[in-house]
């Protein structure tokens, strides 16, 4: 069987729905919506023009042979995400949710957002189909992405900042599952990433495919050859698994996640669920998590807000047990060693959560000749980062991290 | 092979009233104090006791048992300590004792282990908030070997085949969610409530407790007109956060005046 044609509840052992009974009537409402949604052609004829005249696709490659160079070793291509309008992948599946949403009835979308990103585009998505939003952030989060706060309160969405637990993604996942329970008959819970219960990882998967469908296209038409290798951070996994999948049948195409390392995977400040997790459930899935050994989930670090995340989309825990994807870590200096260089040789600063994929790019081109291609998904731009990235340079007068 | 908390449930209804299940969360502040703390809502009256174990993520949960469950595993505290609670709280009482855990720690445990254990140290059985019966043929199994009660949830939203599993995988009781929402008190448990209860009647249930958003007595009495059992959780954790042993067993009190004993 094609690799492609997993579409869960449970890839391998991975997958399921461990969630309240009390949200079971939406899940199997919104798989029904989404299993005749995607094979409608007005549906998907909708999202196609609506990724055409409002996202700005089919993205672009560029290649980045000045960026490659700091390796000495692969080309090196970038799937250019960054400029989909609202500056990064998530875009795709959150225009995917928000039309099923629609169908479905619901005026009011909840989200959980890390970085922002997918906050914000959760608020545009909102707003240009006219439905209330209410964005759950980690009160972490608020302050180190202010900017995307500020952004989603000017498209008119609500932002909560939530204090209980790690004030991270996570507990912003949670506080997010709590709304949905009480308001699950008008609300639509538009998840912002592969994880969750099903048919939220295939579904989200799905939405975001069109990254890996049109890149492996580009490829052979651009370049006339299927790339060596795919690389892509992971977080939960959305714009990795968005460009793995295509290439998931590809035998001979290499695919690497970069997991966010933080400090170092051997000390206890790091995001490296793949790495240093072990299979468990969290947020409604069997997955890899990072937990202690009574099951309590590890407080995640990183100096990326949207990879700072315990636990994996299930499909990626799948992919790793089964040796079709490496997962790698790649710690914070590493990331914003990237971040600088990527800019400074080709005048394209990316988010820090992407930083990761072109740091682990880098160290994988090293040990590849010039005739082999790395495919790196370019997940989102870094102007959201920019006071991050500031403090971490110290391009600020007066202030250094 | 019998269900204690089915017994417990009978016997109140012998005596002409419903029961009043009791939640307390495991280690909270401390070992030692819940331990106080559950005797004394024992000894006031509670028909069966459901012990939560404090999870780092309780989708179902609001804040004042979310609050809880922090300051415990703040505390230092152990899965492998509700054991010791089970086993010191169950001396000298026929009141059974259920936990009511997320899943995680179980699968952590080993599911098969933990329902060893458990039933060793004279637990009764557990509730699951975030495991369906479709996922749980493994803690099924465990709990048929053990002789342990399997509590299911069944919610205002669950289909009329989603009522009928809940009935037939669940053993103690059906745990029927009052309202759409999570734990924590609310001025009116909703009129959700009643009809969940007639819909897991029509798909055969003999033993119903309803659980979410109770906190009064009044809706104690309200709750046990139509079912064997009202849930009280957030009023209780609310009373230990303020006065400890004495004051949850003071409010314990009040809960059973509710419950139609003379």
């Amino acid at each position: 069987m094609s690799l492609q044609d997993e579409s869960g509840p449970y890839f391998g052992e991975f997958g399921g729905r461990f969630v309240p009974e009390s949200l079971i009537a939406a899940l199997d409402e919104l798989e029904a919506a989404y299993m005749a949604a995607k094979t409608d052609p007005d549906f998907l004829a909708e999202l196609a023009e609506l990724h055409r005249s409002y996202t700005g696709r089919p993205s672009i490659l560029t290649e980045a042979p000045r960026f490659a160079a700091l390796a000495g070793g692969a080309r090196i291509v970038l799937k250019r995400e960054d400029l989909n309008h609202t500056g990064s992948h998530k875009i795709n599946n959150v225009l995917g949710q928000a039309l099923l949403a629609r169908r479905l009835g619901k005026t009011r979308l909840i989200a959980e957002t890390g970085a922002g990103q997918h906050g914000v585009a959760t608020a545009t998505a909102a707003a240009l189909f006219g439905m209330e939003c209410i964005v759950y952030m980690g009160q972490v989060d608020t302050e180190r992405q202010a900017l995307n706060v500020a952004r989603m309160k000017l498209l008119g969405a609500t932002v909560v900042p939530v204090t209980s637990g790690s004030r991270t993604l996570k507990d912003a996942i949670n506080e997010a599952m709590r709304d949905w329970v009480a308001t699950v008959d008008t609300s639509h819970y538009l998840l912002g990433t592969v994880a969750g219960p099903h048919p939220f990882p295939v579904m989200v998967r799905d939405f975001h495919a069109v990254i890996g469908h049109e890149a492996r296209a580009q490829m052979l038409d651009q370049f006339g050859t299927l790339p060596t290798a795919v690389a892509a951070c992971v977080g939960g996994g959305s714009n990795a698994i968005g460009i793995f999948h295509r290439f998931l049948d590809d035998a001979d195409v290499a695919l690497y996640g970069f997991e966010a390392a933080g400090d170092g995977i051997d000390t206890p400040k790091h995001a490296a669920t793949l790495e240093r997790g072990r299979p468990g459930v969290l947020h409604g899935a069997k997955t890899y998590v990072l937990q202690d050994d009574d099951g309590q989930t590890i407080e995640s670090h990183s100096i990326s807000a949207g990879l700072d995340y315990p636990g994996v989309g299930p499909e990626h825990a799948w992919l790793n047990d089964s040796g079709r994807a490496t997962y790698l870590g790649v710690t914070d200096h590493e990331a914003m060693t990237a971040l600088r260089d990527l800019s400074r040789t080709e005048g394209i600063i990316p988010a820090i959560e992407t930083a990761h994929a072109l740091a682990g790019a880098l160290r994988i081109a090293r040990d590849m000749s010039p005739t082999d291609i790395i495919l790196v998904n370019l997940s989102g731009r870094g102007d959201k980062d920019m006071e991050t990235a500031a403090a971490y340079f110290g391009l600020i007068e007066g202030k250094h991290a | 092979m019998s269900s204690r908390v089915e017994a417990a449930l009978d016997r109140a209804r012998a005596e002409g009233r419903g029961a009043l299940v009791a939640y307390l969360p495991a280690g909270y502040p401390t070992v030692d104090a819940s331990i106080e703390a559950v005797k004394a809502v024992i000894a006031n009256g509670a028909d069966v006791i459901e012990l939560g174990i404090p999870y780092s993520d309780p989708v179902m949960d609001g804040p004042v048992i979310q609050r809880a469950t922090v300051t415990a595993l703040e505390n230092g505290f152990r899965v492998a300590q509700v054991f010791d609670i089970v086993r010191a709280v169950s001396q000298g009482t026929d009141v059974p004792i259920l936990v009511m855990t997320y899943w995680n720690p179980v699968v952590q445990y080993g599911i098969d282990r933990f329902a060893a254990d458990f039933a060793a140290a004279g637990g009764a059985g557990l509730i699951t908030p975030d495991l369906i019966p479709d996922e749980a043929s493994e803690w099924i199994r465990a709990a048929d070997a053990h002789d342990l009660d399997r509590i299911f949830l069944a919610a205002p939203s669950s289909s009329p085949e989603r009522m009928k599993q809940a009935v037939d995988s669940s053993r103690g009781f059906v745990y029927a969610v009052s309202t759409m929402g999570i734990t924590g008190q609310r001025g009116d448990v909703d009129a959700a409530a009643r009809s969940v209860v007639a819909s897991l009647r029509t798909a055969g249930a003999e033993h119903v407790c309803v659980g979410i958003g109770i906190s009064t007595p009044d809706q104690v009495t309200d709750v046990v007109s139509y079912a064997e059992g009202a849930i009280v959780g957030s009023h209780l954790v609310a009373a230990v956060e303020s006065g400890g042993a004495h004051a949850v067993g003071q409010a314990t009190a009040l809960l059973v005046r509710g419950l139609g004993r003379a």
